[in-house]
């Protein structure tokens, strides 16, 4: 079968901004596919051309099996869509909503009950399907949303930062379903975030910076290509403790929520060194694994949060990338 | 945790006309249901044209008692208040696209498999049935005006309801294409609302214009509509020919009356016209 996407040389330029600068991407079927960058990336632009929304300038994309530019209502009869923002009508009921997607996609009446009855109890709103939308909170408009999008039975399910705006509890519980989804259904999800965690629960991860993919691998491969650790001291110190990791190992450290914060390869072997040779007393120390913040750092020079802020270039590259788990 | 079920894989049908009909029936019908949830409207828009046939018809009908030929002002005013009634309710529904933008709904009907003809003729459809739905309770009100129910005349007053409505929804649906503030549409409808109404003869004969305001109302679509409503409603009515000369003194091209069936064919042709050029905005989206 062929990928559920398949990506060749995709541009989008919108006047003088060039939004998505030469993309290239494969997506296997049945895969949890995440696009991962800070707001601004291109990772909108690209899903909406992925959708059909947007023409490309140029290159080409088959989702699929079908071309975006020249097959695009094939594109859309076999992807279901949700996006940032939520498209549900709030003076119709939830199964209204659903009735009116059916209708608009061609779902066959036969089958169409059963479907319906399905995808709600698998989002937990058949209870409330007489409700209007209205009613609801952010999660179940999301979970709804889901559900219409599952509604036709598509070959992909694009998700548009499908947790965002979503407290912590919701969001998990958003996943559990997108996780229960891939045991049930032959779908292939591709989704965008800037949820570093989040992302941790995709099969792969494109990260894209400034319109392009700097980086495609599963989470656990990402995050052992950056090869360093984070260690984080309680000194007696803090000043000092810095002013001696950059004299004595050439460290760069910073204060974060009141540790001292820097990156090294081999972090348990290092600590041991640290006692001996710091000069400064150490109260607290701890050794973790990079994540996948520490992966687009170590790829674009800046975190996450730097990029969405406009800032960059921030000395230490620790800076935002702890304290968001 | 719930047994898992065998999920009910939907095949999708290919595309067909069934399939695009199905969409304009499901536009259609989402604008009904929200025109019947939305009872407080019905009811506000319902005191406009009341307010125009009570109060300044019989107002006004006290300055005008000696020249309109016997024939109560309020009588003369009923088919123009007819018309007006659907007017606000077309509009607001074409402007429900405009809302539907806003609050995003309106990109779940732009990226179904279905055509945009399909959509917005549904939506269109949907406008003409809801206007004349409330045109209707206008309607029921003839005989407090002097004017007795019959089957014959508010079957054909209907129809021709029907026609106005959708053409006025057609253009209000081209202009919604373009705006993207509900309260920027308004302006625009009220600046094409009452001059449309001003320059129709719905509140007095065409007769009384100086002629460059009457080629002015030729080009008006809604002229022919009152025109054809009025010679509609007031055909059994018992009037002299002076009073019918000076009240419905008809629309002519050159020196041809044109006949009312040719009346409503140009508002419904306007409206297939704006149709088209709605259907081709929405094609570019």
């Amino acid at each position: 079968m062929s990928p559920a996407v398949a990506v060749r040389g995709l541009v989008k330029r919108f006047d003088e901004v060039e939004a998505v600068r030469g993309i290239d991407l494969d997506v296997d079927t049945g895969e949890v596919f995440g696009f991962l960058g800070p707001n601004g990336a291109g990772k909108s632009t690209t899903i909406s051309m992925l959708c059909t929304l947007v023409d490309p300038t140029a290159g080409s994309a088959r989702v699929a099996g079908h071309d975006v530019r020249t097959e695009r209502d094939d594109v859309r009869r076999n992807i279901g869509l949700v996006f940032q923002e939520t498209t549900l009508d709030g003076y119709l009921s939830a199964e209204q909503n659903l009735r009116f997607h059916a209708e608009l996609y061609g779902v066959p009446r036969a089958v169409l009950a059963d479907r319906l009855r399905q995808v709600l109890e698998m989002v937990g709103l058949w209870e409330r399907r007489k409700s209007k939308v209205i009613t609801f909170s952010g999660g179940m408009k999301r979970r709804l949303e889901i559900a219409r999008g599952l509604l036709h039975s598509p070959r992909v399910l694009f998700l548009d930062e499908p947790t965002v705006g979503l407290d912590p509890q919701t969001r998990s519980s958003i996943w559990e379903y997108i996780g229960q989804l891939r045991g049930r259904e032959e779908i292939t999800i591709f989704m965008t975030t800037h949820y570093m965690d989040e992302a941790e629960y995709c099969d792969r991860i494109a990260i894209i910076d400034n319109g392009q993919i700097i980086a495609v691998d599963t989470p656990a491969a990402l995050k052992a290509s950056v090869g360093k650790d984070r260690v984080q001291l309680g000194t007696a110190d803090d000043g000092a403790a810095i002013v001696a990791l950059r004299d004595r190992f050439g460290l760069d450290a910073a204060v974060h929520e009141g540790a001292v914060t820097f990156a090294v390869a081999e972090g348990e072997r290092f600590v041991p060194r640290l006692f001996a040779e710091l000069g400064v007393e150490i109260r607290s120390v701890s050794v973790a694994r990079p994540s996948l913040d520490d992966v687009f750092m170590s790829y674009t020079g800046r975190t996450i949060r730097d990029a969405e802020s406009g800032r960059g270039g921030i000395p230490s590259w620790m800076v935002g990338g702890i304290g968001r788990r | 945790m719930t047994a898992v079920i065998d999920p009910i894989q939907v095949q999708l049908p290919a595309r067909g006309v069934g399939h695009d009909l199905r969409a304009v029936k499901v536009v259609m019908h989402r604008e009904l249901i929200r025109f019947w949830q939305d009872r407080m409207r019905i009811i506000v828009a319902l005191v406009q044209p009341v307010l125009f046939l009570f109060v300044l018809g019989t107002g006004l009908s006290s300055l005008t008692s000696a020249g309109a030929g016997g024939v109560d002002l309020r009588t003369f005013m009923f088919p123009g208040v007819l018309a007006m009634s659907v007017m606000m309710p077309a509009m607001f529904s074409a402007g429900s696209i405009v809302y539907d933008r806003e609050y995003g709904f309106l990109r779940e009907m732009l990226v179904a498999p279905v055509s945009r003809a399909a959509i917005v003729l549904g939506k269109c459809l949907g406008g003409a049935v809801v206007a004349t739905g409330q045109g209707l309770l206008v309607l029921v009100l003839a005989p407090a005006v002097g004017i007795p129910y019959s089957f014959g005349w508010m079957f054909a007053a209907v129809t021709q309801l029907v026609v106005l409505s959708f053409t006025l929804t057609t253009f209000g649906v081209l202009a919604a294409g373009r705006i993207t503030t509900f309260q920027g549409f308004m302006a625009l409808v009220n600046m094409i609302v009452m001059p449309m109404l001003f320059l129709s003869g719905a509140m007095f004969p065409l007769s009384g214009l100086p002629l460059w305001l009457r080629s002015v109302t030729l080009l008006n679509p809604l002229t022919y509509a009152v025109d054809a409503i009025r010679r509609t409603v007031f055909e059994d009515l018992a009037i002299s020919d002076v009073a019918r000369r000076v009240l419905i003194p008809g629309v002519h091209w050159g020196g041809w009356q044109v006949p009312v069936s040719v009346e409503v064919a140009v508002v419904a042709a306007v409206g297939l016209v704006v149709l088209a050029g709605a259907v081709a905005q929405f094609r570019r989206d």
